[in-house]
């Protein structure tokens, strides 16, 4: 197989254990999660062994860029892929209560007990609010229905509840907006809405797909914010997925790094922020762009585009784009994922990447700094 | 909604009186009128029309009088009084010629229309959802089959196959004993035994090009993010199938009824002719050739009137299902 562990003898790599169990209390837990597409063109491995845990009222982000698998690891915590997709391996396990376990990707996407979760354990918030609700359903028609589903509600009791979720998430005459139809709301009014449906029935967890992608940069700032209120007041945890490290900083508390379908590094926001090890992980730092860094300075692009799914590098995916990539290793053999304690884990060979947590280091090495590149 | 439909009805109203000038004007056309080819008949068959009852006639019905006089009296005449004029050709009021063929033609498009929809929709969701299974392969090529062949070829063959092996009386929409008898449970009985066939045939192209318009629309519908949003709050498959993506894919279909008289009417001509059916095609046709204009005029009148109310059906329909509409 391509984890062939790398001889630590050559390279100094100490050998760190895998913890044996997250002490945490997880809400999910995906294990080795495996997905796959039959193309016309071939099989693409969309996610290829993703392991993360989502904590109980905490907010875990999934960044990558485009085809880095991020939506497809999101969508497959309610077992909801395209019908070309395939869980084939891993699991997808829900803790609706700690001690009880319920394997969402054992389940069948059509059936009863997934669709029983879906909308009411875990929900969805789409990256499109434009067009994430059908045009020609009023709100009402559209979050009524799943509400009464969900909670054993009347008609009444949940055109109230509906009434009282637009309200909250902060939609002026919500009775009357009912009976509205998408279009006749703005993109940051429907993103709400959509906030609305998806926490009508007090879901666990929702998976928030660049919810704000689709929205202007006030806006954007608003809708994280009601996010942020509405987590702290109802204790959900939430999978944001998003390509946007500023997103990142402000709302998450754990940080899964994916590229090309593997998870390449992940750890508490501080960690990720602070002491980036992975060379993409911190190449997606360098490229935020910084207020006040004076308008001759470039902005630190990875150079290279993301390999063709069908065209994968052989070895490490990364190496082809990565600066400090060791000839005769990292082309050669795929990176082990190096756990170095807690939540936090690594992909890749390089000393500084898998050095133990404690020696942190206050400066980067200097060698690294001569061979950054710069656009 | 209101404002909508009073804007709609005014230009209704406005678009219909244009047609019917036009449909005037379109009789008009051609040089000479029914007279001067009434004189011709006569002069062949070796009889001769003097001129006197010649002016006679002229003045009995206008033709002596500039175009406007004759529209005016022409229209005055079917708004009041129901008169759509003189059949040269047939000799009877056009008024009755017309009702007996539009109310066979309004049946037949009617059942060809439902027939069609009943056929199309199902088939046409199907082969979108299960899209490259076994089964909408069958069924694309036996629409493209359909869309192909010519409808009055089909019924020549199917008229050969019936009478030739089935020993079955093809053509017409009556059995002769029943053409003259009056309404019956037995002539009923009579006209549905006789009504399939044409149904088949009219409704087959059709049929065939709705299920690909259905195919497509839902396609492009089913991957539209409400559809995931609706799926991710636990709906089943066939619940959210067709409460939200057919629902919107069937505008399209909604927004065509008003075409659907026209060209089942066109369209439906020579297979009319071939069946010999009693419907509005065949006479409007012979109308035409013998330059009948009153019988012409008010066919062209009454199919365009058709069509302008049909669509503006359709637009009130649409506006009804597609709250998008009414707003703008």
């Amino acid at each position: 197989m391509r984890l062939t562990p790398i001889p630590d003898a050559g390279l100094g790599v100490p050998p760190v254990p895998r913890p044996a169990a997250e002490p945490q209390d997880l809400l999910f837990e995906v294990e080795n999660l495996k997905v796959h597409f039959a193309t016309d063109d071939g099989l693409v491995r969309a996610v290829d062994g993703v392991t993360f845990g989502i904590p109980r009222a905490k907010t875990v982000c999934i960044v990558g860029e485009s085809g880095s698998g991020k939506s497809i690891t999101g969508r497959s915590l309610m077992n909801l892929l395209p019908h070309t997709a395939r869980i084939v391996d891993g699991h997808v396990l829900y803790h609706p209560e700690p001690g009880r376990t319920i394997d969402i990707g054992k389940l069948d996407p059509r059936g009863k007990p997934i669709r029983a979760l879906r909308g009411k354990d875990v929900s969805f918030i789409s990256q499109e609010p434009m067009a994430a609700l059908s045009p020609v359903h009023t709100i009402g028609q559209q979050m009524v229905p799943v509400i009464s589903r969900h909670l054993k509600l009347g008609r009444r009791e949940a055109t109230e509840r509906a009434a009282a979720m637009l309200a909250r998430v902060g939609i002026p005459k919500p009775a009357e907006r009912l009976g509205s139809y998408p279009f006749e709301f703005s993109g940051g009014m429907r993103q709400r809405v959509c906030i609305a449906l998806a926490l009508s029935c007090r879901p666990k967890l929702v998976i928030a797909d660049e919810p704000t992608t689709a929205l202007d940069v006030t806006t954007q700032a608003n809708i994280i914010d009601l996010l942020v209120e509405l987590q702290e007041e109802s204790g959900l945890s939430i999978l944001f997925i998003t390509h946007d490290l500023g997103v990142v900083a402000e709302v998450a508390s754990d940080v899964v790094v994916m590229y090309l379908g593997k998870v390449v590094e992940r750890g508490s926001v501080e960690e990720i922020f602070h002491d980036p090890r992975h060379p993409y992980t911190r190449a997606l730092l360098r490229s935020v762009p910084r207020l006040g860094a004076g308008r001759d300075t470039r902005l630190a692009a990875i150079r290279g585009m993301v390999p063709s799914p069908f065209d994968r590098p052989k070895g490490c995916d990364f190496h082809p784009r990565c600066d400090f990539a060791i000839a005769g290793t990292c082309d050669v053999t795929a990176p082990p994922d190096v756990a170095l304690g807690g939540s936090r884990s690594v992909r890749c060979v390089l000393p500084e990447a898998i050095r133990p947590p404690v020696q942190r280091a206050e400066t980067p090495p200097s060698s690294t700094q001569r061979t950054l590149r710069h656009g | 909604m209101w404002r909508f439909i009073a804007h709609r009805v005014v230009y209704t109203a406005l678009t219909l009186a244009a047609v019917s000038l036009v449909s005037f004007l379109i009789i008009q056309l051609p040089p000479g009128d029914f007279l001067t080819s009434l004189a011709g008949k006569m002069a062949e068959q070796g009889g001769d029309l003097d001129s006197a009852s010649l002016a006679g006639l002229k003045a009995r019905y206008g033709l002596d009088q500039p175009w406007y006089i004759q529209y005016w009296r022409w229209i005055t005449g079917i708004l009041l009084h129901g008169d759509f004029g003189q059949s040269f050709e047939w000799n009877k009021p056009v008024s009755e010629l017309l009702w007996d063929r539009m109310g066979m033609t309004l049946l037949l498009s009617l059942v060809t229309l439902i027939v069609t929809w009943m056929l199309a929709l199902p088939i046409g969701i199907y082969s979108a959802v299960r899209r490259y299974s076994l089964l909408d392969y069958v069924v694309t090529f036996l629409g493209f089959i359909g869309l192909a062949i010519p409808s009055f070829l089909l019924s020549l063959a199917l008229m050969y196959i019936l009478s030739r092996y089935a020993g079955m009386s093809v053509g017409g929409l009556f059995s002769p004993a029943y053409v003259n008898a009056p309404w019956s449970w037995a002539k009923l009985v009579d006209l549905a035994a006789h009504l399939w066939l044409p149904v088949l045939i009219l409704s087959t192209s059709g049929t065939a090009a709705l299920i690909r318009v259905m195919r497509a629309n839902l396609i492009d519908e089913l991957h539209k993010p409400y559809v995931q949003t609706a799926r991710a709050n636990g709906l089943g498959e066939m619940e959210l199938l067709f409460k939200y993506p057919v629902r919107v894919a069937l505008n399209p279909f909604v927004s065509t009824i008003g075409w659907v008289l026209p060209h089942l009417f066109s369209g439906a001509v020579i297979v009319s002719v071939v069946l010999s059916l009693p419907t509005a095609g065949p006479l409007l046709l012979s109308a035409l050739l013998a330059q009948d204009m009153y019988l012409a005029g008010s066919f062209i009148l009454i199919l365009s009137a058709l069509t302008v109310i049909g669509t503006l059906l359709s637009d009130l329909l649409l506006a009804w299902l597609d709250p998008r509409v009414r707003y703008q």
